[in-house]
């Protein structure tokens, strides 16, 4: 045991390595929230007039909504005016290829890993590359564009095609959703748009890497997916930010839609500054994310991987409109230290035979309390509903929590809905197995830890699934005990 | 939090606190009791009551039952009308000890208490004040959460109810029935308060039954407190068969020592809203705790049961149980907490919760809750929601039983999961057949 201790404290003391800072010239207004930062956002994207509009609309509505605190964690009343809004790397010529790009930013890639170039050849990923706030390079757009594929930026989308997001943009979380929503729709930079036309299979995954750079800057991106008849896509999402003592607000909105038919797969692995072990610092992941199955036979899967974030408080939902439409959820959450994870899934029944899966395993560690908080609800129209639910928790070490808080709400005679959840720990006995043949504890924590996670992991595409279980043994890592 | 206070109780909140100046000049208290009073009248107008944007009470409701104009009975004898409910009495086969309470009030005429073994106390709450009792005055109010609207308006109001004492090593064999029982047609509010104290090996079987002798619209806002020595045994029924127009909340507190073992079952039938905090504190090491429950409604009932299992201790298990059988528009609420405390090692937990919807207009809201704090634990929680076995149903009509009644067996065997670790057989008799009546 007391061996074990000491590696636990040689590791925990492990530092974060994506804590770099890229000394890079950036362009960035002046803290704090007013109508003139936002208009000043706006023109500087030169933002149409109905977008600035709606952003306005979001602002003042929510200057009306009072912070939200309900989740199982404190967090200090975050200073709005104290946050940077907009940070923008220095404007300079278009780019036309990836060459152009500033040798400096893609050395911070590299050393995220994520090879920009080798990514391109190699894996054969399209990446849409977020820093700060502005997009700075999509690659393969123009392999995408002959399908009719639209993968860009979301400040590009907004002038390339602002009939698509004029249509879709709010339509799934609306500004009046919720208060990190709002504010999202009122400041919100940058982010992805991807659009796919009538019965395109998207040939290859497409990928955003976003990643915090300024201190105390917010990042407010903002994600939007089309996926039209009989249409396919499968997305990811990486996030990493440097290291700062302050706390940064991470509040993005994912918003996808799926019309008949359609399938989009929506990955996210997320690695956000979790703070030192103290809790000092790291970022609040506040994010709104959600999907419509508006057609019939539709369906969307979220699976996510949350190892960052000092807080991560976020509730990834489908809302299955569509007859026979299909929701997934998938996640893997886990907190070491003195980070904090209120997540879980909304699956709102409406259609005739619709079917959720619900997979979330938890892992706690150090002094992590991590908390399910789900919701399935089943309208009185939704015959035949079906939802499977299954949520677990590891728990490691005698300092952490887990906690579950699923809402089943069924108004149908005909649902059948079933929910089961149990909460374990890595056994002294699996661990001595291992020992005894020969495995280091620290190997054995992450074969179990892993085999815990297997149902999750399999969901994630390959490339990320590698990434997954490097990034869960580094965040686990000195956390037996 | 701050609790954001509608207009809509205000006035409520206003006329209990009146009806309190009136209680407090009419009535006079032990000192100690008076001040009890009246600090929790004080949290009482603090808290005002929940609305449906506290946590506890996003299904429910409760302004229908807070808003109710009632007459306060701060006084009531039965006189001569005690012959005239004496056939309206749930469990008359129960045979053993029978405390009666008629709104509130001690019944004597309805009431019996055979020979007790030394040291037994069985006797009206009211009686053991009046005599000075000093475990009433160290235990009352000594585990419930005082911060509690309905626990503190109780406290408040609190008159008369049971008290039972049963000392170190001794078991009382026969059961002691507590029965509460609602008359008259006009508007009232009761507000029964039991305490219930067991030492340490003391045995003992206790049955509590609310119910009416009319139709009447009443609030009946019960308070039930239980400390258990070590070793201490306990099976605790609570047969809730209120009026169909009543509103009924409860509190049942049961504080489980080391090694004690202690069941409780909580059967609604009756009722138009109905709100059950049955909370269980594990105490001591190796305890073992089953809070079980049944809920079977029609109509537009609303029941909601939160129930909570508090491992405060390692080495504790804790069983629990609910069906809901839920007909025409009623709503079932079902929110089952788990805590597992710090340093409650080798907790073994385990939940399931079952509903059956009958109808297109029934809605059932479940929330089991786990929250785990300790590392060496088993946890585990099912909620199932579906409907009858459809193959179960063709089985028994395929051999000649009418689709009315296979419904009804199905329903029966269902519920019979809950009834069926009843002891007693005379209280499962009565509630199957009360069943099969509702069924009908």
């Amino acid at each position: 045991m007391s061996t074990e201790t000491q590696t636990i404290e040689a590791l925990a003391s492990q530092e974060y390595k994506a804590g770099f800072v890229t000394d890079i010239e950036s362009e960035t207004l002046p803290r704090g929230l007013s109508e003139d930062i936002v208009r000043t956002i706006s023109a500087k994207k030169g933002e149409p007039e109905w977008l600035l509009e709606w952003r306005l609309k979001a602002y003042r509505h929510w200057l009306t909504l009072e912070e939200p605190h309900w989740l199982n964690a404190h967090y200090p009343e975050l200073d709005y005016q104290d946050i940077i809004y907009y940070s923008a790397p220095k404007p300079k010529a278009k780019l036309a290829s990836m060459d152009e790009v500033d040798p400096k930013l893609v050395e911070t890639f590299n050393k995220l890993g994520i090879p920009l170039e080798e990514q391109k050849l190699l894996a054969n990923v399209a990446v849409d590359v977020v820093f700060d706030s502005v997009s700075v390079t999509t690659t393969f757009k123009v392999k995408l564009a002959e399908l009719g594929i639209v993968f860009c930026s979301f400040s590009e989308a907004v002038r390339e095609h602002p009939d698509l997001i004029k249509k879709y943009l709010g339509t799934v979380v609306p500004y009046t959703d919720n208060y990190f929503a709002a504010l999202n729709s009122a400041v919100f930079s940058d982010g992805s748009f991807v659009f796919i036309p009538k019965g395109v299979k998207c040939p290859m995954e497409l990928s955003t890497y976003f990643r915090i750079n300024t201190q105390d800057s917010g990042q407010f991106e903002r994600t939007l997916i089309v996926c039209e008849d009989d249409a396919k896509v499968s997305y990811l999402e990486g996030c990493t930010a440097p290291k700062f003592d302050t706390n940064q607000l991470h509040a993005a909105v994912v918003e996808l839609v799926a019309l008949e038919r359609a399938d989009i797969k929506y990955s996210t692995v997320q690695n956000w500054y979790p703070g030192d072990k103290d809790g000092k610092g790291g970022i609040y992941n506040f994010v709104t994310k959600r999907g419509a199955c508006r057609g019939e036979s539709s369906k969307i899967s979220w699976t996510q991987v949350e190892t960052g974030s000092a807080i991560t408080w976020k509730y990834p939902g489908v809302i299955l409109q569509g007859d026979n439409s299909i929701g997934e959820f998938y996640s893997v959450a886990v907190t070491n230290n003195a980070q904090l994870a209120d997540t879980g899934t909304k699956m709102i029944h409406i259609g005739k035979n619709t079917r959720s899966t619900i997979v979330s395993k938890g892992i706690s560690a150090g002094h992590g309390q991590n908390s399910y908080r789900g919701l399935v609800k089943v309208l009185k129209g939704a015959d035949n509903a079906r939802n499977f639910s299954q949520c677990d928790s590891l728990l490691i070490g005698d300092r952490c929590g887990a906690h579950t808080f699923p809402y089943i709400e069924v108004r149908n005679p005909s649902a059948k809905v079933e929910h089961e959840a149990s909460t374990s720990k890595v056994g002294e006995d699996q661990i001595f197995y291992c020992n005894q043949r020969g495995i280091t504890t620290e190997d054995a924590v992450s074969m179990i830890v892993n085999g815990f996670c297997k149902e999750v992991f399999r969901e994630l595409p390959m490339e990320f699934a590698v990434e997954a279980q490097k990034l869960l043994s580094i965040s686990l890592e000195g956390s037996v005990g | 939090m701050a609790r954001i206070q509608t207009n809509q109780t205000q006035g409520a909140v206003t006329r209990y606190e009146e009806a309190f100046a009136q209680f407090e000049r009419d009535h006079s208290a032990p000192a100690w009791l008076q001040a009890k009073r009246r600090e929790a009248i004080a949290t009482f107008s603090r808290l005002g009551f929940p609305t449906v944007r506290d946590e506890e009470w996003k299904y429910t409701d409760i302004t229908p039952a807070a808003n109710l104009v009632a007459t306060p009975i701060f006084q009531f004898e039965l006189n001569g009308a005690a012959a005239k409910v004496r056939t309206q009495l749930p469990f008359q086969a129960l045979e053993g000890h029978r405390l009666a309470f008629v709104n509130g009030h001690f019944a004597p005429d309805l009431s019996h208490v055979g020979t007790l073994p030394e040291g037994v106390e069985v006797r009206p709450l009211s009686e053991a004040l009046a005599a000075g009792s000093e475990r009433v005055q160290q235990a009352f109010g000594r585990s419930v959460n005082g911060e509690e609207t309905f626990v503190a308006l109780n406290t408040a109001f609190a008159q008369d109810g049971a008290f039972i004492f049963v000392p170190a090593d001794v078991e009382l064999a026969e059961a002691v029935h507590l029965l509460f029982l609602t008359t008259g047609d006009s508007a009232t509010v009761s507000h029964p308060r039991n305490l219930i104290l067991l030492g340490q090996n003391a045995k003992l079987t206790v049955v509590e039954s609310y119910s009416a002798s009319t139709d009447g619209v009443y609030l009946t806002n019960a308070v039930t407190e239980i400390e258990s020595g070590a070793g201490a045994h306990l099976e605790h029924i609570k047969a809730q068969l209120e009026s169909p127009k009543a509103f009924h909340i409860s509190t049942t507190q049961v504080g489980a020592a080391r090694d004690s073992q202690l069941r409780s079952s909580s059967l609604n039938l009756g009722g138009r809203i109905v709100r059950n905090n049955p909370i269980a504190v594990m105490q001591g090491e190796n305890a073992e705790v089953t809070l079980d429950g049944l809920v079977l409604t029609d109509n537009e009932q609303l029941i909601d049961n939160h129930t909570t299992m508090d491992h405060a201790e390692p080495h504790c298990a804790s069983h629990e149980l609910y069906a809901h059988v839920l007909n025409d528009k009623s709503v079932g609420v079902f929110n089952g907490k788990i805590f597992v405390r710090l340093d409650a090692q080798k907790t073994d937990a385990k939940q399931s919760n079952r509903t059956i919807l009958l109808s297109g207009d029934a809605t059932i809201n479940a929330k089991p809750q786990l929250e785990i704090l300790a590392d060496d634990v088993r946890c585990t929680h099912g909620a199932t929601i579906g409907q009858l076995d459809e193959n179960a149903q063709f089985y028994l009509q395929a051999r000649g039983i009418p689709a009315r009644e296979a419904r009804s067996i199905l329903i029966r065997a269902f519920a019979g999961e809950v009834l069926a670790s009843i002891t007693l057989d005379a209280v499962r008799d009565e509630m199957e057949e009360r069943i099969s009546n509702k069924l009908q």
